[in-house]
Order: structure tokens, then C-alpha cells, then sequence
């Protein structure tokens, strides 16, 4: 009997007790269409749970706080919501916006920023909290338009740099006192800036541009500088392909001292001194490249393309830039994401209704999880770095 | 008389052609759904309320000649994001997902 009740204590003892656990390894997968987010294990390769009431996730992306322990998701319908990966709950939502493209978090993790298509502009919130700080409406122009916000990126000094696509133009916010945001505004920057990044080093501003052959480049250290054109020029006057979804910036092109950018309308990737900010090469891949990311350790960097080339994955060696593999992971792949150090790489297929997980030495799979048209991958790794 | 006979041919083929133009197979009508709902909603969203590209609901679209929606989708709209889709639409689909468009899109 004794012996019984000690057993009876041990086990609601074990209930009781919270298993700890830290958030390093863990990340999270968007499921589209159901509105829902997956919470992973990249040491177990494994699904530990879901979350779902996001919302439109449609276009969606995840910034973490600086603990890793929540993740912000950013809506096509203008929801941000505070998933707590421990508990696996919402810990807050809030709709800013008619229709919003993503967000950013900043240096010291205590503002979320979201940057916003309808209204245009970015909204600035408490990290803790959710509670507006600041409006920004990104109003260019004399007619009082609002342009769409693109490329959103968190610098140094908690500022935040970011494009308007019809305006042409980079603003820069300084929200050192977040509700008295400060704003640098850099015109004529080039057409049309669809998205843009940030070196890891917080450096230079990237904004790659639709409406013409280059990417417009600010050196934050040396603002005075103004806006200059790299690349100008790289279509050659040729026309370009139909672009049926547009690339993704971030400060994953850069590997080293080079940086790899999709070239717009063209089945090529860019490649960028990031000294001098010259072309030093281009590499002939197999269609129009959306994500172009360097693995942390930058030997290798792999590519997904756009619709309809939308089935293949290509890695380049970063070394003598030739391609050294064409894998086909899964039907419209649409993300990939590496572990923290780079051995895994986790690919979302949309059509096939999984993540494959490659390793990345091999480039094997070694692994899959089940999801529902999957679309972005994103591990906390990112908490810790300037421009994710 | 010849050049009289193919006019004749040419108006009965135009009077005709609405009729003529089948719908998609039902697999295909599968397969632009999901094209429509995945591939335009990247730009346009997967509830097509509009993104980087304008809304699609009957709404938004009330106003415009379906003609000129079928252009835009062949052929794209310069200056614009908006691509060409000729290489990967037959126009006769592109006028069956414009009718679906303006009436409410279906689902997948």
C-alpha cells in the first residue's frame, strides 16, 4: 500500500513538472492554407506540435524574440501573432493592417516592426505587449499615395531600413525613441525595389529592383553617400522572362566576401564582391531563382525557382562556382531553410505535402515530416541575427 | 464569290466561337484552380484580396470588360509585375478562369 501511494505521488509528481527544455534546435513551418504553423525539432527531425488560428497565411513570415522562445508570424491579412513554441499556444494576436507582406524585430528584441501593402506603411509594437507604438505611413510623392512596403530589415542602433515599390525610394527609421521615430529618407533609389537585405554585418542595404537591371546599395556607415547602382545593367538590354513570382532578399545571399543574388527575369544568379561591389561572376542555373542562400558556413548555396521551374533545387560551390547538384526534392517547392550550422537543410514542397530534410555534405535525404502545403521554414537561429 | 465565302466563314467562326470554345477537361479545371489560387495568390494572395498585385474578387473586377481581363492574363500588363501567362495558359482557359473570377472564384 505503501509502496503503491509512493507510486501514485511519483507519477502525479512527474505530471506536474514542466519538462524544461531549451528553443535552440526548434523552428517553425507555415501551412498556407489551413492558417496553422507546426512546431519543429531539427535534433529529433520531428514535428512536436501545432498552433492554428493564424489567420491568411498565404504569404507569411516568422521573426523570433531574442530569447527564441516566441515567434512573431506576420499574416497576409495583417495578423501578427505571438506563438509560445514552448507551450504551443498563442500567447497574443493583433490585426494591423488590410494586408501586410511581413516584419522584422529589433536590436535589443523589445520593438516588432510589420511592414505593410494596405495600408501602406510599417506599424511599429511592443515586442512584450503587442501595443502600437508608432504609424508610419510610407506617403511619397504630392498626391498623398501610400506606397507598398518591401524589404524590411532591422539595423544596428534599433533602425530599421526599408523599400516603397512604386516610389522608388529606401527610408531608413531610426526608433531609438520608438515613438518619436526618426526617418532618412533616400529618393530615386531605382524601379520598382520588390524586396531587399541587409549584410550580416549591418552594414549595406540591398534593394533589388523590378522595374530595371540593378540593385540599389546604401552604405550605413557612410549615409552622406546617398544610394548608388550595382549590377546596372546585367540583363544585357535583353528582354526579360515573364516573372511569375518574385525573388526573396536576405541576408543569406552573402557567403563570405561574395554575395549571390537572383537575377530578375533571367535563369541566372548574380555574383557580387562584396568589397568593391563589382561582378566577379554569373552562374547559369536551371530557371528563375527565388530564394538564393549561402550555408552558414558558406562553401555551398542553394537555389529554388520560380514557377513553372518550381520542382528543382540546384547547389553551387561557392569555391570555383559551378554547380555541383540538381536535386528534386518535391512537387512547387517553395522554401528552404539550414540548421543552425548548416548540416540539414529543410525544403518545403508544397504539392507533395512535405518537408524534406537533406543532408547537406551528401545532399541525401535523411529525412521528411508531413505537412499541409508548406510553405516557409524558419528556425529560431535567426533570433540572433542582424536582418532576419 | 471565294472572298465572300471566307468572310462568311470568318463571321460564322466568330458568332460561333463562345459556344465553340470548350471548357477545360475537368483535370485541367483542377490544375488551374490550384494554378490560380497558389501560383497567381503569390502575387495576388491565396483568398486573391491582392498583395504586390491588385485584388481579383467580383468586386474588384466588376467594372472591367472581361476581354480586357483576358488580355492582361495572355499577354501581362507592362510596367507592371504583371507577367504574361501565354506560355502557360491557352486562351481559352484564361477566359475560363476570368468567368470564374468575376463570378467567385472556386476553391480547391
Amino acid at each position: 500500500m505503501k509502496n503503491l501511494l509512493f507510486l501514485l505521488f511519483a507519477m502525479l509528481a512527474g505530471c506536474a513538472q514542466p519538462q524544461l527544455r531549451g528553443t535552440g534546435d526548434l523552428g517553425v513551418v507555415i501551412e498556407r492554407a489551413a492558417g496553422r504553423v507546426l512546431i519543429v525539432d531539427s535534433s529529433a527531425r520531428a514535428r512536436l506540435g501545432s498552433v492554428d488560428g493564424l489567420g491568411d497565411l498565404s504569404h507569411a513570415s516568422v521573426v523570433f524574440s531574442r530569447d527564441a522562445r516566441f515567434a512573431y508570424v506576420f499574416g497576409r491579412d495583417g495578423g501578427i501573432t505571438k506563438v509560445d513554441l514552448l507551450t504551443q499556444h498563442i500567447d497574443r494576436r493583433v490585426v494591423q493592417a488590410g494586408n501586410s507582406i511581413g516584419g522584422a524585430i529589433s536590436q535589443d528584441g523589445r520593438l516588432v516592426v510589420a511592414q505593410n501593402y494596405e495600408p501602406g506603411g510599417i506599424k511599429v509594437f511592443d515586442a512584450q505587449t503587442l501595443e502600437l507604438l508608432a504609424d508610419i505611413p510610407s506617403t511619397y510623392g504630392s498626391d498623398g499615395l501610400r506606397a507598398k512596403v518591401v524589404g524590411l530589415a532591422d539595423l544596428p542602433g534599433n533602425r530599421f531600413a526599408y523599400a516603397l515599390f512604386e516610389a522608388g525610394e529606401v527610408w531608413v527609421a531610426d526608433l531609438s525613441d520608438p515613438r518619436r521615430p526618426q526617418i532618412t529618407k533616400y529618393r530615386d533609389i531605382g524601379k520598382q525595389p520588390y524586396d531587399g537585405l541587409v549584410t550580416p554585418n549591418g552594414r549595406h542595404y540591398l534593394a533589388g529592383l523590378f522595374g530595371e537591371d540593378g540593385i540599389a546599395l546604401i552604405d550605413l556607415w557612410q549615409p552622406q553617400l546617398g544610394a548608388r547602382k550595382i549590377l546596372a545593367h546585367y540583363g544585357r538590354g535583353e528582354e526579360k522572362l515573364p516573372v511569375f513570382k518574385m525573388p526573396h532578399l536576405r541576408g543569406w545571399a552573402v557567403a563570405g566576401q561574395r554575395a549571390y543574388l537572383p537575377a530578375v527575369g533571367r535563369h541566372e544568379v548574380l555574383v557580387v564582391d562584396t568589397s568593391t561591389w563589382q561582378e566577379v561572376g554569373r552562374i547559369a542555373v536551371k530557371g528563375q531563382p527565388v530564394f538564393v542562400m549561402a550555408r552558414p558556413d558558406a562553401r555551398q548555396v542553394w537555389v529554388n525557382f520560380a514557377f513553372p521551374d518550381n520542382g528543382w533545387v540546384q547547389v553551387i560551390d561557392t569555391l570555383d562556382h559551378k554547380l555541383v547538384d540538381t536535386l528534386t526534392p518535391g512537387k512547387a517547392v517553395l522554401h528552404l531553410e539550414f540548421t543552425p550550422k548548416g548540416e540539414q537543410v529543410w525544403i518545403s514542397a508544397r504539392d507533395d505535402n512535405r518537408v524534406v530534410i537533406y543532408d547537406t555534405q551528401t545532399r541525401q535525404p535523411v529525412g521528411e515530416i508531413p505537412a499541409e502545403s508548406p510553405s516557409g521554414i524558419f528556425f529560431t537561429s535567426r533570433a540572433a541575427r542582424i536582418g532576419f | 464569290m471565294r472572298s465572300l465565302f471566307r468572310l462568311l466563314c470568318f463571321t460564322l467562326a466568330l458568332a460561333l466561337s463562345p459556344q465553340a470554345a470548350a471548357d477545360p477537361a475537368p483535370a485541367r479545371q483542377h490544375e488551374l484552380i490550384r494554378l490560380v489560387r497558389q501560383d497567381c495568390g503569390s502575387c495576388h494572395g491565396m483568398t486573391l484580396k491582392g498583395g504586390l498585385g491588385s485584388p481579383l474578387l467580383p468586386d474588384n473586377l466588376r467594372d472591367k470588360p472581361a476581354a480586357s481581363l483576358v488580355a492582361t492574363v495572355v499577354h501581362g500588363r507592362p510596367g507592371t509585375a504583371m507577367p504574361p501567362w501565354k506560355t502557360i495558359l491557352a486562351e481559352g482557359e484564361a477566359e475560363w478562369i476570368v468567368a470564374r473570377l468575376l463570378t467567385g472564384f472556386p476553391s480547391e
